[in-house]
């Protein structure tokens, strides 16, 4: 279980969140939906170990993770996808992969992790000799989630996954990530794409300048009125 | 005509050195992004630790290599530990900057420790078969310095290895192309750094090791080592331990035709024009990623 309270965190001048508090457990799926510049990246980077937060702590299985630097926490069972999906350009997607497995706790179990993530993204192992730079976007989405599943993660945190693929493709992605979390895996996904976080996520969370405005089963915020104005369009509203 | 092959067999066995020079700068350029201006007098060290070896243990200068390595390695952990960490902590263009002016001091300081200590004097090895050569074809070929070039390429050859291979060789690949990828992956960054640092310090040792046994050192050689390794690095592109090994190679053939064709006085001019060709014609080097 993931316990993020009282989170401030600023860029300078600038306040990303203010008093944010967020729970995610080991067997959920969790939406975190909101406006550019919501601060939804900052609250990733935060439990990441990438951000440090000027107050407020992260707990993770009861232990303080707040200040830990980003591959003590990957050690710890929490991994992150980050936005724009950040691949090894240069490196062949096998290589890419291996890197996942990179820490103590994914090293021993690499070859089946990566028999795994083959099986789930049988795409990736007939490209595996291919540098990643020169994947299509749906298949560069697969390589930095199954990267990011090679770190035998217990949390998979995806910030904007669904970000430049067509529908279809992300379709399946989340057909995916919903299997992952069967398999055991903690989702906190962040999208702008509210629809279909939301038709995924079993809970999801609101945030807005930097404030958490509202949370709940997925279906109230859902049916919400100021979400849909807000993140739906005005004509959802109606329908 | 073999005067002309003659020399540029000579360029080539200096270009080789080149390559060794600059693999180690490029190496802490494309990994800390950050700019080690002190490289040169890093080799300059090195080359006096060969020279001190040979002259006062009494080893094979080969032997000597062996030991140095290392040495400069745990040197270049010590600078990073003590310096350099301090500079990677900030973004990419504050620690060009920073690491230019630190790099300078150290430079200057490494430069009067080794006028106090060494003296200003020029040195070389000595060794039994510094005088021989081998005879091919009418060209003459300093047994030394094709020691020089076999070295460097076995050198060139374990790095380029060390990075395809290792779990830490691939670790440094990563950390080099995008950091925060890296340490969401679980890959310890500082230690990347202390690491590529190190190695980048220990090809500077071996590099000074052979330029004392085929030339001569003196404690102001660095900066112009410095700047044959930039203008390889911009020559060649960053990212490939064998391309930075051609770049150099080429900068030591085109310094030869340049001192056949201008006369010798002009051989440091060719340098820095192909420097200016590279950066105009193709700013990502020969075999450099875009």
């Amino acid at each position: 279980m993931l316990e993020v309270r009282d989170l401030d965190a600023s860029y300078g001048e600038l306040r990303a969140l203010e008093g944010v508090a967020v729970d995610v457990g080991a067997d959920e799926i969790v939406a975190l939906v909101g406006s550019n510049g919501a601060g939804k990246t900052t609250l990733l980077r935060c439990i990441a170990g990438l951000t440090r937060p000027r107050t407020g702590r992260v707990r993770w299985q009861g232990e303080d993770l707040t200040g830990l630097p980003p591959h003590l926490v990957v050690e710890r069972g929490v991994a992150m996808v980050p936005e724009g999906r950040r691949l090894f350009g240069h490196m062949t997607v096998e290589e890419n992969l291996g890197l996942g497995a990179f820490s103590a706790r994914a090293r021993p179990e690499r070859q089946s992790t990566l028999d795994h993530i083959y099986e789930i993204f049988p795409r990736l192992a007939e490209r595996r000799r291919q540098l990643a730079g020169a994947l299509s976007g749906g298949e560069q989405q697969m390589v930095a989630i199954g990267r990011a599943l090679m770190t035998r993660p217990r949390l998979l945190m995806l910030d904007e996954p669904s970000l430049g693929l067509a529908p279809r493709v992300v379709e399946s992605m989340l057909t995916v990530l919903g299997e992952v979390n069967r398999a055991g895996v903690g989702v906190f996904l962040v999208e702008q794409n509210v629809r279909a976080a939301l038709g995924l996520a079993h809970r999801a969370y609101v945030l807005e300048h930097g404030r958490v405005v509202g949370q709940g089963p997925s279906a109230e915020i859902l049916a919400d009125p100021d979400v849909r104005r807000a993140y739906l369009g005005p004509l959802a509203v109606e329908s | 005509m073999t005067g002309i092959l003659q020399q540029l067999v000579l360029g080539i066995l200096l270009g080789s050195l080149y390559g060794l020079a600059a693999a180690g700068l490029s190496l802490v350029f494309g990994v800390l992004k950050v700019l080690n201006v002190a490289h040169g007098e890093l080799i300059m060290l090195g080359g006096y630790a060969a020279f001190w070896l040979v002259a006062l243990v009494g080893l094979d200068p080969f032997v000597a290599l062996l030991l140095i390595i290392p040495l400069a390695g745990l040197f270049g952990f010590l600078l990073y530990g003590g310096l350099f960490r301090f500079i990677v902590r900030h973004g990419e263009e504050t620690r060009i900057k920073n690491s230019l002016l630190v790099g300078f001091g150290l430079a200057l300081t490494l430069q009067a420790l080794a006028v106090r200590l060494f003296t200003a004097d020029e040195r070389s090895i000595t060794t039994s078969y510094r005088g021989r050569a081998l005879l091919v074809g009418g060209v003459v070929l300093p047994l030394g310095r094709v020691l020089n070039l076999v070295v460097a390429l076995v050198l060139i050859t374990l790095l380029h290895l060390f990075l395809r291979k290792s779990r830490w060789g691939q670790a440094i690949r990563a950390t080099s192309e995008d950091w925060e990828a890296a340490s969401l992956l679980g890959i310890d960054v500082r230690r990347a750094y202390g690491l590529a640092f190190a190695i980048g310090t220990a090809l500077a040792g071996a590099a000074g090791t052979l330029v004392s046994l085929g030339y001569s050192i003196s404690p102001s050689i660095g900066l112009e080592w410095t700047l044959k390794a930039l203008i390889v690095i911009v020559l060649a592109g960053l990212g490939s331990a064998f391309g930075t090994f051609v770049g150099g190679v080429v900068l030591g053939c085109a310094e030869a035709v340049s001192a056949i064709a201008f006369g010798g006085a002009y051989r440091e001019v060719i340098g820095l024009l192909l420097f200016f060709c590279a950066l105009v014609a193709r700013p990502q080097g020969l075999f450099g990623r875009s």
